[in-house]
């Protein structure tokens, strides 16, 4: 019985409605006040019935819930006779429930639409060798697996044969096709969109990538911050202290009908859902433009902030540098350029590997009595002749003669933003080469942004030399930028400006910088989905995607707002409510229940807006 | 000890995770503080001694107090 009423809740929402038109065209056409009290009677019973059972399965477990409030008030109003308030009143109750479900499911849409992308079964290989399909749960670390074009990848693993091109737009947010061949790895919740491959589950469910950005994005839109939980505690009492007062109210005045209506105002469902449901619209906002936001704490203390630092290489720049200008001087200049390649070859610094990029092919030898000199180059002898490769204090380590043009050139490569590579063979310098990385395309426009948006001092902070790391801030407009600075030098920046009062927010790879991005207020990672990035920081930016930052601290900044206007709306709601009451003499029951549905309305349709905000231009 | 998930259908009564909250606050099995339920995943997690009571009850108790259970998951 108790299932049947409840499973047909809306319905009967719906006939309670009909019953009241019903009654309401007798009285004015006809004028028949028997059928009009009839339906209103018969529309009062059906209609509390499914809150009668809410109330008292409330009750049961020692929660005075609205149910309870809402049904002592008709059961009043009911028995003082006054069965048009009681239908009214019950009506309003059920068809605000049936709208409050509907809007609801819209604001949690985005999160549904990612937490429906993970995998739910896959074609796995038994024992005789044939492929079966299995429930994801019965897969296992180390099983093979087969995937067919249009399927989804149900594991983190790698390919073990075959062809095909994935969407990895689930993890990274980028909808170019990636191609994948065998021993390339493949991550659950990617689409195949073409090709046939089987790969080897090297993590499953929960422990893969997508699975942990779901827990994540599950676990930050239920995380409550100081204030939620403090309206949480609020309204566990409010309700109960509504009832006592209502009771107290009767008890002295002997006005039942002011006792009840009391009873109506004393449900503070807006200011229940209110923020949830900022925070889950914006959080879904941010699931779906590749930004994790991790909870309302988050939220709060990113729409706050005074100052972002941002690390140089990789975050401002591309992070992949290359040779942009070069000069020979003196000749036998193609021996030189197979002794360079030769020397870097064996070097994994970033600035080999530009070299050897721009080199290309060439005649390599064999490298004897290689002596690196820390912070300045390479030293090293190739068939009895001695080379040096580095920097310009190497140089001058080496005894080596700069003639002016050389240094001419060196100096304006250097204005250009360039580090310096010297070779010098015999003593004799012979190449000069300018290394620079780029600057992330649109980065500009992006800082601009963030700084119209309210961020008062954007800093870059870099283990380049000063003079690159100014070139860059002069063209970034960048607040300030600090060079020769190591990890531990960043994250004591970090410490100093939030000793200094300061709301910091640290962007970074997230993998050499995790100390400052751990001190920070909000640090923030620009991981292409990996693990540490999505555990360490408190913002991820997947696929390293830079220009979701502006929108990002947009986010931040229109869900933080959004919170405090449905605070706004709940409280000043009841504070109108309890004023109409008081000072007023048009307050009734079935006008206190159409503000409090209407008032829960509006903060989900506020919330809502979240759902489609975009940076504007 | 164990640590149970429980999926329910999706929440949608400003007062419906108080009253879950109430229920497992009454089972004697479940840890002190660790039972939460939240409002927007509509999941219920709790720690609890498997001793005492199991999931089947504390998902038969949740039914009845008028919320679907879809699925659980004990560690």
């Amino acid at each position: 019985m108790q299932r049947i009423i409840f499973k047909n809740k809306n319905k009967i929402a719906f006939i309670t409605g009909v019953l009241i038109a019903v009654a309401f065209l007798s009285k004015w056409t006809i004028n028949n006040m028997t059928i009009f009290k009839w339906s209103l009677i018969i529309a009062s019973i059906l209609g509390v019935l499914p809150i009668v059972i809410q109330a008292y399965q409330a009750i049961k477990v020692k929660v005075i819930s609205i149910d309870v409030l809402v049904t002592m008030a008709v059961t009043g109003a009911f028995l003082i006779r006054n069965f048009e308030e009681s239908a009214i009143v019950t009506f309003l109750f059920l068809f605000g429930a049936y709208l409050e479900q509907r809007t609801l499911n819209k604001t949690r849409s985005a999160i549904k639409a990612l937490t429906e992308m993970a995998p739910e079964s896959a074609l796995k290989q038994m024992d005789g060798g044939e492929f079966e399909e299995v429930d994801i749960d019965e897969v296992d670390a180390g099983d093979i697996l087969l995937v067919k074009t249009g399927a989804k990848i149900p594991v983190d693993g790698r390919v073990l044969t075959g062809e095909g091109s994935v969407n990895e737009a689930s993890i990274t947010g980028e909808s170019m096709p990636v191609s994948k061949e065998a021993g390339t790895p493949v991550f659950a919740g990617t689409i195949l969109d073409n090709g046939t491959i089987q790969i080897v589950a090297d993590r499953v469910g929960e422990d893969t990538t997508f699975g942990k950005i779901i827990e994540l994005v599950e676990e930050a839109q239920d995380s409550k911050s100081e204030a939620e939980r403090f309206i949480d505690r609020f309204s566990k009492y409010y309700t109960p202290a509504v009832l006592i007062i209502s009771f107290m109210v009767w008890l002295f005045t002997k006005d039942l009908e002011l006792a009840i209506t009391i009873l109506v105002l004393g449900c503070p469902g807006a200011l229940v859902i209110g923020v949830p449901v900022s925070n889950v619209a914006g959080i879904g906002n941010g699931a779906s433009h590749g930004v994790l936001l991790k909870g309302s704490e988050v939220i709060r203390d990113f729409s706050r902030i005074d100052t972002m630092i941002f690390d140089k290489t990789g975050t401002l720049t591309v992070g992949n540098p290359s040779v942009s200008e070069k000069k020979y001087y003196g000749d036998n200049i193609d021996e030189a350029v197979g002794y360079l390649a030769s020397i870097e070859r064996e070097s994994d610094h970033p600035l080999a590997k530009a070299v050897l990029e721009e080199i290309g092919e060439t005649a390599f030898s064999e490298v004897k009595d290689t002596l690196v000199v820390k912070g300045a180059g390479i030293v090293a002898s190739i068939m009895e002749h001695r080379i040096a490769v580095g920097n310009l204090a190497l140089m001058e380590r080496e005894s080596i003669i700069i003639n002016g043009k050389a240094l001419a050139d060196a100096s304006e490569m250097e204005e250009n933003g360039n580090s310096l590579v010297f070779v010098a063979v015999d003593g004799e310098l012979k190449i000069l080469m300018g290394i620079r990385d780029q600057i992330r395309p649109k980065a500009k426009e992006d800082l601009q942004k963030i700084k119209k948006i309210g961020v008062k001092n954007l800093v870059m902070l870099s283990g380049d030399n000063q003079g690159t790391v100014d070139v860059i801030s002069n063209e970034l407009g960048l607040t300030k930028a600090y060079g020769n600075m190591l990890p531990e030098d960043k994250s004591a920046y970090v410490k100093k400006l939030i000793e200094e009062g300061q709301i910091v927010a640290f962007v970074g790879d997230g993998v050499n910088d995790s100390p400052s991005l751990a001190i920070a207020n909000i640090g923030i990672a620009m991981g292409s989905g990996t693990d540490v990035a999505i555990e360490t920081s408190d913002v991820v930016l997947m696929n390293s995607d830079f220009s979701r930052l502006s929108h990002a601290l947009g986010l931040a900044k229109a869900t933080a707002g959004n919170m405090i206007q449905n605070i706004v709306i709940a409280v000043g709601v009841v504070i109108i409510l309890l004023g109409g009451l008081i000072f007023g003499d048009w307050m009734n029951m079935s006008i206190g229940m159409l503000v409090h549905e209407g008032s829960i309305l509006a903060v989900i349709l506020n919330g809502m807006r979240l759902l489609g905000y975009r940076l504007r231009k | 000890m164990k640590s149970a998930t429980i999926q329910l259908e999706t929440l949608v009564c400003p007062s419906c995770s108080q009253k879950i909250e109430g229920l497992l606050k009454g089972f004697d099995g479940i840890v002190k503080d660790t039972a939460s339920v939240s409002f927007n995943n509509s999941k219920v997690k709790f720690e609890f001694d498997e001793e005492k009571l199991s999931v089947e009850d504390v998902e038969k108790a949740i039914n009845k107090l008028g919320f679907d259970v879809i699925k659980s998951k004990v560690k």
